[in-house]
């Protein structure tokens, strides 16, 4: 079966050692994490994990489920590139000397819609939000610079569909109080 | 105490102040905690203290290995329904907790096991004993937590159990530092009554059933499949109810053994990779296939590919995860298997299946000319293991429990043992725990004192768990032993034979003096040796009224068939 780049959002009850439980699912099965990224949601205290992998439609099918069964875990789901908006943060750092010799660094800030962060005397942070396609795009222009460091955050998303997890979760808590 | 209902219905009983080490015991109680198994140690000594006082209560048993604690409380639990309770210090006393919680994760059984830790500022010091249990058991819990305040105490407690035995069960661990022991608080108990994040079953949807009974309706080759789900919604009744009204041949997994009695007349055996001739062939043959309670393990279904693919799946299930996952199902009915058997049984069509019924039987007596006649009534001087466990239903009459460890003999004394009642047989399935049944059958005596309990052990498994003869010992538990030593690791023996050319790497087990040893606890022992001293040295264990020990020298090299081999199909199944 085909592998495709999926991205699940995961919420989960605030608690310890859930973000453990969540990944053990992935690494039991041998599949890579692609990109993770943790955060609070609208709810209180309701959590969300973002995490990427590119695998087989079967494959994440059943690993939502298994992700879904954990105690704690709220609701699980998975979508494709075309059902989420999302986005990535990445920050480069660059020595200043090398910026102010070249020609074009004001050109490549320009085109990709970065925007500097910080400048010292021996170093530069600039910062772009894109899709993966277009932080790399300016990590390879800015590469003959001499790029002292780089990072990408993990991708977070927020889905198209309309269903509200403030909804989902009042759906659940009502379940509870009718038990 | 007073108890109180308060306006969100939860039973709430008066605060009491005590230690955290007197609320563990306490809540435990509270939980309907009569029994529980465990070792103690430095990091739970304050739990122990607070023991002490309530022994009338609350018996501790004293097993001699943590492995030996979590195993009895398996088989306690699996004997009686309720949830098994177990209790370690921290450190290696928590790790050696580890098999049992992970047989129980596989086998769906639901166990409290309580740790203790080291003080909460020391964790992540590696102070003296101090291991991350809540790490290395997250993969193998349905659940756990790490407690640092006394105040957490009760509702860890009471989530752990309200977690363990509902929805599909399994086992729990609450971890505690030593800290929340000695700490005072205000103890009040709380019943846990649910959480948004956690469903234990699903409602019926309406839809699904009809579409099953439909398909069980208009089936002309109809298949029953059941497994432990049916023992563990309590739903052996509704069951039967359910075959005998749709006419339907049934056959188990051996975590389903039992609960269908072995002579009924829709009962046609067990499946699997050393299951009966017929419900392995039948698979392959069936036009619908119903799955209920049961997950499709591997040593069930042999080659995925090549597995039922003739047949609609129905698949009856508690676990949303465990559709698909191996058999892809035309119909899923997710519920608690009580619930959805009652319902599905009003919509399906009073029915028999005679000469559906009879074409196992057909292949049944092909098994029985091949296979069954020679291992009950063997032509040899030497014994096999199927003409003990034959002795034993022959004196048992079915009554008995009987607990299983690993192997050859495990697949024997599931293939010919007879049962009348359900949770009868007790054994380690998913994971194949060797050390599993002397544990488990002290567990099962001990919350069933009124049924006779049979441990059926190889002579590898019993040196696995054999020092759990010190707690027969001193809880005078009247467990019957039965070791059926062909000096062998059976299993694995005959696996070199088939497919390792005869080369018995590591499998000879030169044995002691087992007669000697387990006298040596004071338990009472017999050897049998010649097939004329059987019978009535069978009598005698089970005339016996303390704990008995028997050892049977059976056929060194003897193989267990009929026998799917791995990677096989089901219908490729070998009679030898």
């Amino acid at each position: 079966m085909m592998n495709k780049r999926y991205t699940l959002s995961v919420f989960t009850e605030d608690r310890v050692g859930l973000l453990n439980r969540v990944t053990i699912i992935f690494t039991r099965r041998k599949i890579n994490i692609e990109s993770i990224a943790a955060s609070e949601s609208e709810v209180e205290n309701v959590h969300r994990y973002t995490i990427v992998i590119n695998e087989s439609a079967d494959t994440v099918n059943k690993v939502v489920l298994q992700l879904e069964k954990q105690v704690e875990v709220i609701r699980a789901f998975y979508h494709e590139d075309d059902a989420i908006v999302y986005q990535e943060l990445a920050l480069y750092k660059l020595p200043t000397e090398m910026l102010l010799a070249g020609q074009d660094a004001e050109k490549i800030v320009r085109s990709h819609h970065a925007r500097v962060l910080a400048v010292e005397a021996d170093f530069t942070v600039i910062e772009k939000t894109g899709h993966k396609e277009e932080t790399q795009a300016l990590f390879d222009e800015l590469k003959p610079f001499g790029i002292l460091e780089f990072v990408r955050s993990g991708r977070i998303a927020i889905s198209k569909p309309m269903r509200t997890l403030t909804s989902i979760v009042n759906e659940l808590e009502n379940k509870i109080n009718q038990n | 105490m007073k108890t109180l209902e308060i306006e969100s219905k939860l039973v709430v009983k008066e605060a009491k102040s005590m230690s955290g080490a007197q609320a563990v015991v306490q809540a435990l109680i509270d939980e309907g905690t009569d029994l529980m198994f465990g070792y103690p140690g430095g990091a739970i000594m304050p739990v122990y203290n607070a023991l002490y006082d309530v022994e009338d209560k609350l018996h501790h048993v004293l097993t001699r290995h943590e492995q030996g604690a979590v195993h009895a409380a398996q088989g306690y639990a699996r004997a009686t329904g309720k949830v098994g309770v177990c209790i370690a210090t921290s450190g290696p006393g928590a790790t050696n907790l580890i098999t049992g919680i992970a047989d129980a994760q596989i086998d769906s059984t639901p166990l409290v096991c309580i740790t203790g830790q080291v003080h909460s500022h020391l964790l992540g010091t590696d102070a003296f004993q101090e291991t991350d249990v809540i790490g290395i058991s997250m993969p193998v819990t349905k659940w756990n937590y790490q407690v640092t305040k006394a105040e957490e105490i009760p509702m860890a407690i009471a989530k752990a159990f309200y977690i363990a035995r509902s929805g599909k069960p399994g086992p729990v661990l609450v971890d505690i530092t030593k800290d929340a022991q000695f700490e005072m608080f205000d103890y009040q108990y709380k019943e846990f009554k649910g959480m948004r994040s956690y469903l234990p079953k699903s409602e019926l949807d309406e839809s699904c059933l009809v579409t099953a009974a439909k398909l069980i309706n208009s089936a002309k080759k109809p298949f029953v499949l059941f497994g432990q789900g049916v023992v563990l919604s309590k739903a052996e009744k509704e069951f039967k109810a359910f075959i005998e009204k749709s006419g339907i041949p049934s056959a188990w997994t051996i975590l389903g053994l039992s609960a269908l009695e072995s002579d009924h007349y829709l009962n046609v055996g067990m499946l699997g990779m050393h299951g009966n001739y017929a419900p392995n062939k039948m698979t392959n043959e069936c036009d619908v296939l119903i799955a209920v309670g049961m997950r499709f393990d591997d040593r069930v279904t042999g080659d995925l590919s090549r597995y039922a693919k003739q047949a609609k799946v129905i698949h009856l299930e508690i676990d949303p995860a465990e559709i698909d996952k191996n058999v892809k199902t035309e119909v899923a009915v997710l519920g608690d298997a009580k619930d959805s058997l009652l319902a599905l049984t009003k919509l399906v069509d009073k029915k028999q299946h005679d000469d559906w019924l009879r074409a196992f039987r057909d292949l049944e007596q092909e098994e029985l000319k091949i296979v069954i006649n020679e291992e009950l009534n063997p032509s040899t001087p030497v014994l096999s293991m199927g003409e003990v466990i034959n002795s034993v239903n022959q004196v048992s009459k079915g009554d008995a429990i009987v607990v299983t460890d690993v192997g050859q003999h495990q697949m024997v004394a599931c293939r010919y043992s007879k049962f009348n009642e359900t949770r009868s047989m007790i054994t380690s399935g998913g994971l194949g725990t060797m050390g599993f049944c002397l544990p488990a059958a002290i567990g099962a005596k001990m919350g069933m004192p009124n049924k006779e309990v049979i441990a059926v052990i190889g002579d590898g498994g019993f040196q696995m768990t054999i020092q759990e003869l010190g707690t027969i010992f001193q809880s005078k538990t009247p467990v019957k032993i039965v070791v059926l030593n062909n000096e062998f690791l059976g299993m694995v023996r005959q696996w070199q034979e088939l497919f390792f050319d005869k080369r018995y790497a590591s499998t000879t087990m030169v044995n002691p003096d087992f007669q000697a040893i387990v006298k040596g606890y004071g338990i009472e022992t017999c050897k049998v040796t010649k097939r004329e001293e059987l019978n009535l040295a069978v009598s005698k264990m089970m005339d016996h009224e303390g704990a008995y020990f028997l050892e049977v020298k059976v056929g060194k090299e003897n193989n267990v068939f009929p026998m799917v081999p791995t990677g096989a199909s089901v219908s490729e199944i070998r009679l030898k």
